[in-house]
């Protein structure tokens, strides 16, 4: 029978997991993740999980490490962490991906030091948006609990067996109970069958070896050529623009039997159908801007959201299709591309670029290191892009805009920023 | 037991034909190891020397699966290993091997292997200990030897003894330590088949003196000789540590008496990163040994076995 708790993201984060039937887990505790590591270990030792191993490693980079070798022997892993931990991997994402592993990691987002801020922005999210993981974020208990088992479906899916990252919000999410739908295991045993890996080194009648030296040319021999490292990394890119598909058809599925949907799976929409303004943000800052739409209608002007659900792969096509009929879209990023502007900003610049109808797009950063993100800031944001439409300077500037920075109580005068 | 070489198996599990230098001490090293674990061994291998003996592009001389991993992560990827097989219900069967090299075990691998060795991880460590990472081109390492010449300690020399890392993997509680030699094959066979009848005591630990002509600096015809000078002379002993007991293998047993052990300088003087050394250091190299023997018989002395 399913069952109704509440609980925290972690928590949702740790049922997940077990609902999965994850056969290895291996974690270091960070704030705000930690309560993931101890839930499973209760699990494990409680006997609720008796088919489970825990490893209980001394470091995120020996977690990682020993969730790559036991996805390699065959079996579904898990870990989590957060900012300083999840960078302590970064060398072990990439060889998780590389060696098309499908682990599911999840991510309780966290500003990266320094200064120390144990508190949410999405930049350690978005720093390993290269390492080869897919990545979604949510915005809901619920949603980690079933956007977990999704994410396995779609790494494990022969087309794609990629590992994937389900980015929470660290305390809005992680420490916030919310009633969650745990559900019955058989269930979802049928939506998420055991794994059939394309690996499985404990199969010693197809003795190989894994992630040998590997050349940049083919190697050539008259047993069969193999190949060199850039059609590995080809056929990488192949499988996350295949999994696009994959990820909105798991994401129907799984509407279908838990009776759950959010958006198409790739994107969540509210009020966008006729929206001349849309808000493009993720997790935390979407959920903040639902009630900004609705403040800012009720005003009179024609707002919508487009929270994304999954970041990496990119949906492009869904994106120009989204943004089709906006005439402005002002992007809130919880991060920043220093140097540069908003992460998520310039991403789907590059995305509409080559899109029919080009809306302008307005970045603002926000709510860095946990600085509390109010409505009137987002409001104050939209309206701001709104005024500034007709001004060509505007969308050609190359500094970024920082809303809710608090510089003049500091001491500075306005001129000086 | 004294192994009869007619009970060795044929079956090699490494092949001919690797990219490693001729005269590696690491090559033999590994293939009698590999001979001696047999064909259910799980390798996993973080970069070194040893990676390149996997060779290139999928084609290996390797019969056994090996999982190459990163650099510092070999004992978290066997500890990986290890609780997978254990999931599977297959940890009984199969053994998991973490082969690493000095650096990977004495440096940057260190962390990973402490806190395996705590946990009580089932796999077995093995260190080749070439003394050096030599696989980017010679430089030093925690377990590089005083006064040795290395790329990064170019002009005098390392002023720095090596760690003693069998204390410190002692000082872990491991139920079973070794130390052996290329140079006693028969040695390494017997202690890694050993290692492997302790499958399920956690972390065994070996660690294995690996010659290397063009990181020592000597001829490739000498590589043998070398092994066996180290071991003569007292300066690698060939040793057990099981459940906690210190056992002299027998090759060393007789260096327990010093005037049986040649002399330090044979050893050092047969190789070009120890060329530049004086009398002084030489003294070092034999408080050195001293101290190491007298240890020994002490520890000897109090378990009584003297
Ligand atoms: C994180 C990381 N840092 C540095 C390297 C470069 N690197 C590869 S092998 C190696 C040295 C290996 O030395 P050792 O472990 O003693 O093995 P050997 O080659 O001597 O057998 C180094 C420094 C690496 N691969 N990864
Ligand atoms: S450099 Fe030394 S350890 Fe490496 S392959 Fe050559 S001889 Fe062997
Ligand atoms: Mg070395």
């Amino acid at each position: 029978m399913p069952e109704r708790k509440v609980i925290t993201g972690n928590h949702a984060a740790a049922y997940a997991c077990k609902s999965a039937g994850v056969e290895v887990v291996a974690a270091y505790p960070i704030t705000p993740q930690s309560p993931v590591v101890e839930k499973i270990s209760e699990f494990v030792e409680s006997g609720e999980l008796p088919n489970t191993q825990f490893v209980c490693v001394e470091s995120e980079q020996s977690a990682i490490s020993a969730v790559i070798a036991a996805s390699q022997m065959g079996c579904r892993v898990f870990t989590a962490s957060s900012a300083n931990g999840l960078a302590y991997m970064y060398e072990l994402l990439c060889w998780a991906a590389g060696s098309r592993l499908p682990i599911v990691m999840c991510i309780a987002t966290r500003a990266l030091g320094a200064p120390w801020s144990v508190w949410t922005d999405h930049q350690d999210a978005f720093s390993v948006r290269d390492v080869g993981f897919m990545q979604q974020f949510v915005e809901s208990n619920q949603e980690t609990y079933d956007t977990v088992l999704m994410s396995y479906r779609v790494a494990e899916d022969p087309r794609v067996y990629l590992p994937a990252f389900v980015s929470y919000d660290g305390y809005i999410l992680s420490h916030t109970t919310m009633s969650v739908q745990i559900e019955d295991d058989d269930k979802v045993r049928e939506f998420l069958p055991p794994l059939k890996h394309h690996l499985n080194l404990t199969d010693f009648d197809n003795v190989h070896s894994v992630n040998p030296v590997t050349p940049p040319g083919l190697t050539i021999r008259p047993e069969g050529n193999t190949p060199g490292y850039y059609e590995f990394r080809y056929s990488m890119q192949k499988a996350h623009e295949y999994s696009i598909e994959i990820v909105e058809e798991v994401a129907k599925e799984f509407g279908e039997k838990f009776g759950r949907y959010y958006g198409n799976g790739i994107y969540k929409s509210y009020q966008a159908d006729d929206a001349e303004v849309l808000i493009f943000a993720v997790a935390s800052v979407a959920s903040e801007s639902r009630g900004v739409v609705d403040t800012l209608r009720n005003e009179g002007l024609k707002v919508g959201l487009i929270s994304l659900k999954l970041y990496r792969p990119f949906p492009i096509e869904h994106l120009r299709k989204a943004f089709s009929k906006a005439k402005l879209v002002v992007v809130f990023d919880r991060d920043v591309g220093y140097g540069v502007e908003g992460i998520l900003c310039a991403e789907l610049k590059t995305a509409l670029y080559a899109a029919e109808n080009r809306p302008k797009i307005r970045g603002f950063v926000v709510g860095l290191g946990g600085r509390d993100i109010t409505a009137d800031q987002l409001i104050g944001g939209v309206k701001l892009a709104v005024q500034e439409q007709e001004i060509p300077e505007v969308e050609k500037n190359t500094h970024v805009e920082f809303i809710g920075v608090h510089l003049e109580e500091l001491g500075f005068k306005k001129e000086e920023f | 037991m004294v192994l009869k070489v007619s009970e060795i198996p044929e079956e090699e599990m490494m092949l001919s034909g690797t990219r490693l230098c001729s005269g590696c001490g690491l090559q033999l090293a590994y293939r009698w190891a590999l001979k001696a674990l047999g064909p259910k061994t799980i390798v996993t291998n973080p970069a070194s020397c040893s990676t390149v003996c996997g060779g290139v592009g999928g084609y290996t001389p390797l019969k056994v699966p090996v999982f190459y991993c990163c650099f510092e992560t070999v004992a978290a990827n066997a500890a990986g290993a290890a609780a997978a097989l254990k999931a599977k219900g297959q940890d009984k069967d199969i053994v998991v091997l973490a082969w690493a090299g000095d650096g990977g075990t004495y440096d940057i691998g260190f962390q990973g292997l402490s806190g395996a060795s705590e946990r009580g991880d089932n796999f077995i460590f093995a260190c080749v200990n070439n003394q050096a990472y030599m696989n980017t081109g010679i430089q030093r390492s925690g377990a590089t030897p005083y006064g040795a010449k290395t790329t990064t300690t170019p002009i005098l020399g390392k002023q720095q003894m090596n760690k003693n890392m069998l204390k410190i993997m002692e000082a872990h509680g491991l139920s079973y330590i070794a130390q052996t030699s290329t140079s006693h094959p028969r040695d390494i066979y017997e202690k890694f088949q050993k290692a492997r009848e302790f499958n399920g005591k956690g972390v065994r630990y070996i660690e294995i003196l690996g010659t290397c002509p063009p990181g020592w600096g000597f001829p490739t015809d000498k590589s043998i000789e070398l092994a066996r000078l180290a071991v003569q002379t007292g300066y690698w002993p060939l040793l057990e540590r099981i459940e906690g007991k210190l056992v002299i293998s027998s090759p060393s047993k007789r260096y327990m008496d010093k005037t049986k052990r040649k002399d330090i300088r044979e050893f050092l003087k047969g190789q070009s990163r120890f060329r530049h050394l004086k009398e002084a250091d030489f003294k070092i190299w034999e408080d050195y040994i001293d101290g190491m023997w007298e240890g020994i018989r002490l520890e000897l002395e109090k378990q009584g076995d003297l």
